[in-house]
């Protein structure tokens, strides 16, 4: 059968825009349209949250030029959101009520961020961070708040507590956990972090619940914890995110906190659709089970394979998961995928402000957690992409750094 | 202004200008240069920006800093005499006629 439709993307963030530079970058010449909520053309995220917010200029970065998508014949409609998918007819079905048919769909369509579930939440000086717009109000917001709390310690939390603290706020976050970033950070490593936050002057209260944000004339006060009551004229909170996985719910696909997707990316109920990036649960080499990740190394590498695929290639996604978190001074990495039982094995680095967390497996180097130390970072990167273990005996007395190096030495002499 | 020449793997060059000040990554992301992957944008995390100043003007462009030229000792691609990473590569009238290879793998 011949094909015309060709390929639907829906959503315009990291994930989506990879699919469709890497669809033409293999040499893709079907038609290619992107369908994305929001009106500016796609940007990255990741400084939303850690630059200093002094004005739009430093936060706005786009991924690409608007040449691009016009140059490669990428059909780029803004500011227009899917609302159902017709499975049957191929078609996707917008909110001004645009039908778009496609030979394959790719759903990119992200997360969103879980709603604060208390009383107050929804008055003026109360900000989540998400999209663009959401950090300019928070850039606005920051130009006079001298109180902020921040709730929930994990990254954007901690990002924004010290772009706050930057601007001259005195800041507190506050966390459920007994600990911060629990999910994503070993114990050990994250005690480092949170000292280091603490000797900036960011005030840090784990295992504290807020009950309610109070304000008077609609604009934020206090905030109420079950440990005290704390001042605050303007309020972020980022505790955690969900899929935004309900077009494929709807549509019948199987969805399970995220679409659930093969090795390869395309739908277990229908091969005709894929899903990337935050939205897409999927066996992965380093995991035991289905995972979701939300990264941007995840977005882009996943939408550059559903990309090259849909234009002809056919490898599986096995790319090594890495994350980076700039808190102020602190600069955070993260390579591999560490579960709760591995050993954690901390490791100062040759200046102070440097530290590692090797994480390992049944005796194999499984993660590695950095902090200001991006050299180490990119040796682990290095070796962890590779066949050959790390052992805990390899590393007695050495870095990973010093590792990598010798063995590049002797796989150049071989 | 100062102009660039990106020469790319496949033998064909791109030939980029952007003000002085800007930041060498920075004006390549600007006009879609391929193989300047740039991931962690711009903040020396993820030496996926690698490139080699042509050898003729190294001195011109001066050496790498401290961090970066530890983290020059894992990219993708092999480290030349005269590896940068481009997102710590500031442009100037000085620079006006750059001239810098993109390598073949930058992940």
């Amino acid at each position: 059968m011949t094909s015309t439709a060709g390929v639907v993307v829906v959503g315009g963030g990291q994930a989506g825009f990879s699919v469709v530079s890497a669809l033409r970058g293999a040499g893709y010449d079907g038609p290619v349209t992107v369908l994305a909520d929001e009106r500016h053309l796609p940007y990255q995220r990741p400084p939303l949250s850690k630059k200093a917010h002094t004005g739009p200029d430093g936060l706005r970065v786009d991924l690409v030029p608007e040449s691009f998508y016009r140059e490669r014949d990428i059909d780029l409609r803004l500011g227009d959101d899917v609302i159902a998918l017709d499975r049957t007819a191929r078609t996707v079905i917008t909110r001004t009520g645009t039908r778009v048919p496609y030979d394959h769909l790719v759903l990119a369509t992200g997360a969103r961020n879980r709603p604060l579930p208390v009383p107050g939440a929804e008055l003026a000086g109360v900000h989540a961070l998400r999209s663009l717009d959401d950090a300019l109000a928070i850039g606005r917001a920051l130009s006079t708040a001298r109180a902020v709390v921040v709730v929930g310690g994990g990254f954007i939390g901690l990002e924004l507590a010290q772009v706050a603290a930057a601007r001259g706020a005195h800041v507190t976050v506050v966390e459920l956990a007994d600990r911060l970033l629990s999910r994503a950070v070993s114990a050990q490593l994250q005690q480092h972090l949170r000292e280091r936050h603490e000797r900036s002057g960011v005030r840090i209260l784990t295992g504290t619940a807020v009950q309610s944000v109070e304000g008077s004339e609609g604009r934020v006060r206090q905030v109420v914890t079950d440990r005290g009551t704390l001042p605050a004229d303007l309020v972020v909170y980022g505790i955690g995110a969900a899929p935004r996985d309900e077009l494929a719910r709807d549509a019948g696909l199987a969805v399970d906190d995220g679409v659930i997707v093969d090795e390869r990316l395309r739908s277990i109920s229908d091969p005709r659709i894929s899903a990337v990036g935050d939205c897409a649960r999927h066996p992965h080499p380093h995991a035991a089970g289905l995972v979701r990740l939300e990264s941007v190394q995840n977005a882009t590498d996943q939408g550059v394979l559903v990309g090259r695929r849909i234009a002809g290639a056919s490898e599986p996604y096995a790319s090594l998961p890495w994350f980076w978190s700039d808190q102020g001074d602190i600069k955070l990495q993260i390579a591999g995928l560490r579960a709760p039982a591995d050993a954690v094995h901390l490791v100062a680095g040759d200046s102070p402000e440097r530290l590692a967390a090797y994480a390992f497996r049944d005796d194999r180097l499984v993660a590695v957690e950095t902090l200001n130390w991006p050299a180490e970072h990119l040796a682990a990167r290095r070796l962890l992409g590779r066949d050959t273990p790390v052992r805990a005996a390899d590393l007695a007395g050495s870095t990973l750094g010093a590792l990598a190096r010798a063995r590049r030495a002797t796989e150049v002499r071989t | 202004m100062p102009t660039v020449i990106f020469q790319l793997p496949d033998g064909t060059e791109r030939k980029v200008t952007a003000a002085s000040g800007t930041v060498l990554m920075q004006a390549a992301v600007a006009h879609a240069v391929e193989g300047i992957v740039a991931e962690c944008g711009g903040n020396a995390s993820c030496a996926t920006c690698h490139v080699y100043v042509d050898a003729t003007q190294a001195d011109l462009v001066g050496p790498p800093n401290d961090v970066e030229d530890e983290m020059l000792d894992f990219t993708a691609a092999e480290r030349r005499p005269t590896s940068r990473l481009s997102c710590q590569v500031q442009l100037s009238d000085a620079l006006d006629g750059l001239v810098v290879h993109v390598p073949e793998e930058q992940v």
